[in-house]
């Protein structure tokens, strides 16, 4: 494993007396597509910003490629950004915005004029150089932003959710592109966004950040399989959460009593946080089954009624209220050849296994 | 309905219904007294006496008597240094204002901006005659400070006195839309420029001042313009080097008795001024095109 390029150590960051973010402590590795994920007004762009320079960290430091970034203004950090507004300069065709970096790095300019004629090439935007850049469409701004960037062959490229601007159909096609594109020129990418399809589907790693904090540093498999806890297992995908006593067991195991569901053995790796009176008991909807047919068998079997049904399509979704629970599960199916889908207010019997259920706190 | 009625429903309509007051005030009061302007300017006059056969002596003489040419190229250069003059105290404060004041104290910071107006235009220049004057305070401060012997006699009553009286009475007007189009800036391109490796002062020049020209473009006509006519200024602390154009139409008009040439020069010194406009007009759209 190469040295990370990017070292967070311990950034505290203050507007006057708020506390934007606590204590962060990251490494991004070289080469990688790295995102930051959480909710609104979290810090992930004051993150990014302090990667960038341009905003100052109270307290903590940020090494890019092993040097520290303190009093290294913005201008002159390995790194470059493409701004959530894309920030295109009005006065100036597609072709000098793209060329923007390299006349401030005195490159000759019959040399500048190919590598703007590359970088074009690269995000698909062949031809349009002489375009004003006001007549570009959204989709197309964002190229634009992109190419000026990477014309520059910075060493991590910093996008500040450069998606969410986008219609879905846009946004999808970009999200592929972006990551054919991070393959294609091995920069390291970090990503900030708040929609976590798009950094599971997108990212190497994935940082989730709740109010100034990190939550989880994982991978996006690591991060949906094992939240370290409930928050994070909220904000990925949908989680169920039941009430649950438990009890030590035997060789590093706890003894449950999962409300609705009934008693299982749990490994101590699924409670990534320990165990203590606070504990819930989480399922994922797809680690639920609905048992249709006599036949149907499962390690485990709880029973309750179907309260809603959504269908799909290729999936069916319900939300069933388990027997001795208020609130329902949900419990997605996918629609095989011959699985009959269920009605409202029909009995269900639900499979479940130990291996399964996470305890959280 | 009749198309008449349609008519009156429009907008159009009543857009022009809005604008009616305005436009009979400016027919009556602008273009009347224009129109008589022009008139006159092909007359002669004899004594009191009109002769209204048409003729263009009065243009070819204000085109080509030495001292006419004089009064117009100094009011031009005057108007000129003036206008310099203002965008360069202008800019500073309107960039200062955009950038360092925070939000919430703008509209105080312009606000105070346009106290200078709270005054009468004549008492300003009169204020400027007690401050350049020969025993004035410039020239009491230096002299108490040891700095100078004689007074200097060369700040007032010439066109350095009328530059610095007209730039210092103008430049409120030219920080208003410079720091308008200052705050039109997104401050995202800034940080971009920055981001891309330009430092300040690069930035400044490839960023921040072409996309600040419509405010200065619109500065500048709004000074030169009213500038090149001026004449209080010129007259009160001018002294005779100092004279411009429109202190010569008002002697055409009054002591010399020669109302048509004065039109004449006077419609001399509006045809310029609109050359000069329509250039600057034409450079504005220049800027302004590929921004929003
Ligand atoms: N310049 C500033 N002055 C004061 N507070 C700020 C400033 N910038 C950000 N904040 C605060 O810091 C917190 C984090 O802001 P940040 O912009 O990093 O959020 P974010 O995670 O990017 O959110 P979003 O997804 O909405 O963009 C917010 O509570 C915000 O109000
Ligand atoms: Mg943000």
């Amino acid at each position: 494993m190469t040295d990370p390029i990017i070292r967070l150590s311990g950034i505290d960051k203050f507007y006057g007396d708020f506390q934007a973010l606590y204590d962060v402590n990251a490494e991004i590795r070289t080469g990688e597509f790295f995102s930051l994920l959480g909710p609104s007004g979290c810090g992930k762009t004051t993150l990014l910003r302090t990667i960038a320079g341009f905003e100052d960290v109270s307290a903590g430091r940020v090494e890019i490629a092993g040097q520290s970034m303190e009093n290294v203004p913005a201008n002159r950090r390995p790194t470059n950004m493409v701004f959530q507004s894309y920030a295109i300069f009005p006065h100036m065709t597609v072709a000098e915005n793209v060329a923007y970096g390299l006349k401030a790095r005195k490159m000759p300019k019959d040399q500048i004029a190919t590598e703007v004629a590359t970088a074009l090439k690269q995000v698909g935007l062949e031809g349009y150089g002489e375009r004003a850049s006001h007549a570009m469409s959204g989709g197309q701004r964002q190229r634009v932003a992109l190419a000026r960037a990477l014309v520059l062959k910075p060493k991590v490229l910093l996008l500040d959710e450069p998606l969410s601007a986008l219609d879905k159909k846009m946004r999808e096609q970009m999200q592929s592109e972006l990551r054919h594109l991070q393959r294609a020129v091995g920069i390291t990418f970090i990503l900030v966004t708040h929609d976590q399809e798009e950094a599971l589907t997108m990212s190497d790693r994935i940082a989730v950040m709740f109010e100034g904090r990190i939550g989880q540093l994982a991978s996006p498999q690591e991060l949906y399989r094992r939240p370290v806890n409930r928050k994070v297992a909220e904000f990925i995908g949908v989680m169920n959460f039941l009430d649950v006593s438990v009890r030590a067991g035997t060789a590093g195991t706890f003894d449950c009593e999962i409300a609705g569901l009934g008693k299982a053995v749990v490994p101590a790796e699924q409670a990534p946080g320990g165990v203590d009176a606070s504990v819930t008991a989480g399922v994922r909807p797809e680690m639920l089954t609905i048992l249709s047919g006599e036949n149907a068998r499962s390690e485990r079997e709880a029973s309750g009624v179907v309260e809603d049904v959504y269908y799909y399509g290729d999936m069916t979704y319900y939300d069933v209220k388990l027997d001795g629970v208020d609130h329902p599960v949900t419990i997605s199916m996918r629609n095989t050849a011959g699985r009959a889908v269920l009605s409202r207010q029909d009995r269900a019997r639900v499979g479940w296994g130990a291996e399964s259920v996470l305890l959280l706190k | 309905m009749s198309g008449f009625t349609k008519w009156r429903r429009s907008e159009e309509a009543s857009g022009w219904l809005l604008v009616s007051p305005t436009l009979v005030y400016s027919i009556l009061m602008l273009a009347a007294p224009l129109a008589m302007v022009v008139a006159l300017s092909f007359w002669t006059q004899d004594y009191l006496q009109l002769d209204k056969t048409f003729t263009l002596k009065n243009y070819i003489e204000a085109w080509s008597e030495p001292i006419y040419q004089t009064l117009m190229g100094r009011s031009l250069k005057i108007s000129a240094f003036v206008t310099a003059l203002t965008i360069l105290l202008a800019f500073p404060v309107a960039y200062y204002v955009s950038f360092y004041v925070p939000q919430k104290r703008k509209p105080l910071w312009i606000f105070l901006i346009t106290i200078p107006f709270w005054t009468s235009y004549l008492m300003r220049i009169f204020l400027w005659k007690v401050i350049l004057g020969y025993n004035g305070v410039v020239n009491g401060s230096l002299l108490g400070l040891g700095l100078i012997e004689q007074p200097l006699s060369f700040i007032l009553y010439n066109q350095n006195a009328v530059v610095v009286t007209l730039a210092h009475a103008w430049v409120p007007f030219a920080i208003l839309p410079i720091f308008v189009a200052l705050e039109k800036i997104d401050r995202s391109l800034l940080e971009a420029a920055e981001d891309l490796g330009d430092g300040p002062l690069r930035r400044f020049i490839r960023v921040t001042l072409p996309l600040a020209m419509p405010g200065v473009v619109a500065a500048t006509v709004i000074v030169f313009i009213p500038t090149i006519g001026d004449y209080v200024t010129p007259r009160l602390v001018g002294g005779p080097n100092g004279l411009m154009i429109s202190n010569m139409i008002e002697l055409q008009f009054k002591k010399a008795n020669n109302a048509p040439l004065g039109a004449a020069l006077a419609l001399s010194a509006m045809f310029l001024v609109s050359v000069i406009s329509l250039i600057f007009v034409w450079l504005n759209r220049k800027y302004l095109v590929g921004q929003k």
